[in-house]
């Protein structure tokens, strides 16, 4: 599968800011997809509202651009409507961690067979960029125009102690461990979350002296630790941390094999 | 034959008989046991059933099934229905096939869960922000329920469009023999399988076949503003009018499936009335009013409501709110001159016939 088999090359060019992290995200999802030999027409993304969100459209797959904070939920909806089929959310933090953190929650709890993944930008790029919960301290927003004072959440963590098969995080300096994180999950079933820390240099760098993205992913691989070096709660660091790693990989029992053990998708 | 059914019952099984396969929702008064009787409905006849975390969750995974190809519906009631405001004008914007059932209870929010209302009545048809059309069912008795919620699906389907169901706290549980006869099912048109070039191109009805979700379709859908190929134009003022006005336009297509009223009397008395009201309004036809009862509420019947205010010299609309269908047939009534009273009734406690009569005088 060439890149222009999984990208559609008519809807080119993208909205996307030079320099902005979601097309390596996007590259490295589509050599996953390469390497592990998908088939496009066999999966379908579901998104919220942002600029993470905008991304499934130039895909060449069947999708879904929803409300915000409301993709899981969606996808929760097609997937149990069609357990055949891959069902992939793709959307940003302030879609999924904020706006959408109750479906988030409730997603990972039930073990629903999805995957997401999470592109963390640290702010809401598309409005402006404003505080996210995922925003790390000290650093400014424009709502936040003396540093960001609140605390972070630690969204993989989170997901991994709500007992989903898979959750991670790296960030665009980490890119091949974003597609290898990728490749994991595509045959897991159960919940599957992935979180990408990724630069937003016009809304986020710009406003923090790393206007140039080079900056940020520098900046990104200087505040990285991996998990095994500070454990699973080195999110609640006060300082500006990315902890990387595994949080979770486990095999339990995705939920749509649970609702056919309980009785549904046969009739009687 | 015929089976005794609560109106929540009703649903259920005028639901699993129309083809809905998938339910989402969250527990609420009145409809918490619609819930729990589709639950092992739909386990049944091989469908899916889910509690979601919310309504915010519940209208959006049935919005989710729909585009996996599944006639799906939620149901709630007052707080929940605004809630799921946002998920109905999703669905109106992608056009997608899906049921809501509201079960009125007295409001502003958390108001009267268990006594009946129809405060909803003008929530149901502009909830949600912009510009769309809807279609809104009210049934009065529970044999309307059963044969009302068939209809729900027929439209949703054919229109591609959300469809309300307003019942009340009183009908979901009300009891009633239901006769379970003959019924025309209608599916969604659908794009073969392969991929689809311009999947909102409409065709003569105005309805764009449904792009199935895992056939090959290869299709991106938005609530952005977008045109015939699904791409976001949201900037293009004629592609946004060109779009809401072709919403509109296959509504006024259907009309055979949506004027839907019945007619009782022939005195120059005129009631209005619809739901639980439409009911007790029968009572007053032996006292020689004559009754239009609109069993769609939504798109107006306006053709109907000339019609029999042609035939008046008063007009009274009787409904368990402030007054809001009356506004609705005051604007028609203008253009006649005739008269209109409002018999606004809150609470929740259903008058007697009577007692509706000499609120009348």
């Amino acid at each position: 599968m060439s890149f222009w088999d999984f990208f559609r090359r008519e809807r080119w060019p993208h909205i996307f800011c030079p320099g902005c992290g979601i097309g390596m995200v996007l590259n490295a999802l589509w050599k996953a997809f390469e390497e592990t030999e998908q088939e496009p027409e066999k999966w379908a993304f579901v998104s919220g509202i942002g600029c993470t969100a905008r991304a499934p459209a130039y895909m060449r797959v069947d999708s879904l651009h929803t409300l915000h904070g409301r993709a899981i939920a969606f996808a929760t909806g097609l997937k149990l409507g069609n357990p055949e089929l891959n069902v992939m959310v793709f959307s940003g933090d302030g879609d999924i961690a904020s706006i959408g953190g109750n479906h988030l929650i409730h997603a990972a709890r039930r073990n629903m067979d999805l995957k997401v993944i999470m592109i963390n930008n640290g702010i809401y790029g598309m409005t402006g960029g404003q505080l996210s919960p995922t925003t790390l301290p000290g650093l400014r927003t424009t709502t936040t125009p003396m540093g960001n004072y609140d605390y972070t959440m630690g969204t993989a963590e989170l997901v991994a102690h709500l007992g989903a098969n898979f959750s991670a995080r790296w960030t665009t300096a980490h890119i091949v461990m974003v597609k290898e994180a990728i490749k994991r999950m595509i045959p897991k079933e159960g919940f599957c979350f992935l979180e990408v820390v990724s630069q937003c240099p016009t809304n986020f760098g710009r406003r923090n002296r790393m206007e140039d993205p080079r900056k940020m992913l520098q900046f990104m691989k200087e505040h990285s630790v991996h998990v095994s070096r500070v454990g699973q709660l080195g999110a609640y660091f006060e300082e500006p941390v990315f902890v990387v790693g595994t949080f979770a990989d486990r095999d339990r029992k995705g939920y749509v094999a649970r609702l056919r053990e309980a009785g549904y998708f046969e009739s009687f | 034959m015929r089976r005794m059914m609560t109106g929540n019952q009703a649903v259920v099984e005028a639901a699993v008989r129309a083809g809905c396969r998938f339910f989402s929702g969250y527990p609420i008064t009145p409809v918490s046991d619609l819930m729990e009787y589709m639950a092992r409905r739909l386990a049944q006849v091989g469908g899916v059933f889910i509690q979601m975390e919310d309504e915010l969750g519940a209208i959006t995974a049935a919005i989710g099934a729909s585009w996996a190809g599944k006639k799906s519906m939620t149901a709630t009631s007052g707080p929940g229905f605004s809630l799921m405001q946002e998920g109905i004008g999703y669905a109106a914007m992608t056009e997608t096939p899906v049921v809501v059932v509201d079960s009125q209870r007295g409001g502003p929010s958390t108001g009267q869960p268990t006594m009946p209302s129809q405060g909803d009545v003008l929530q149901a048809r502009y909830g949600s922000h912009g510009d769309y059309p809807i279609a809104v069912l009210a049934p009065s008795d529970i044999q309307e329920v059963y044969d009302l919620t068939i209809k729900a699906f027929n439209i949703a389907e054919a229109l591609r469009t959300p469809v309300v169901l307003l019942m009340d706290a009183f009908m979901s549980h009300m009891a009633e023999p239901v006769s379970e006869g003959e019924y025309e099912i209608l599916e969604r048109k659908v794009h073969p399988p392969g991929p689809v070039e311009r999947p909102y191109e409409p065709g003569e009805d105005l309805v764009p076949p449904f792009p199935v979700f895992g056939r090959g379709n290869l299709v991106s859908v938005t609530g952005l503003t977008h045109d015939e190929k699904g791409v976001p134009r949201p900037e293009d003022n004629r592609v946004h009018a060109t779009l809401i006005r072709r919403l509109f336009g296959k509504f006024e297509r259907r009309k055979d499936l949506l004027e839907d009223v019945r007619t009782m009397g022939d005195g120059r008395r005129l009631v209005i009335a619809y739901g639980m009201m439409g009911r007790l309004a029968e009572a007053l036809v032996d006292r020689g009013y004559r009754l239009l009862r609109p069993r769609v509420l939504w798109p107006a019947p306006t053709g109907p409501l000339k019609r029999e205010m042609a035939e008046a010299d008063v007009v009274y609309v009787v409904e368990m709110n402030i007054g809001k269908y009356s506004l609705v047939v005051k604007r028609v009534a203008e253009e006649l001159g005739i008269e209109v009273h409002s018999i606004s009734i809150l609470g929740g406690r259903i008058p007697t016939p009577s007692e509706l009569e000499a609120m009348m005088e």
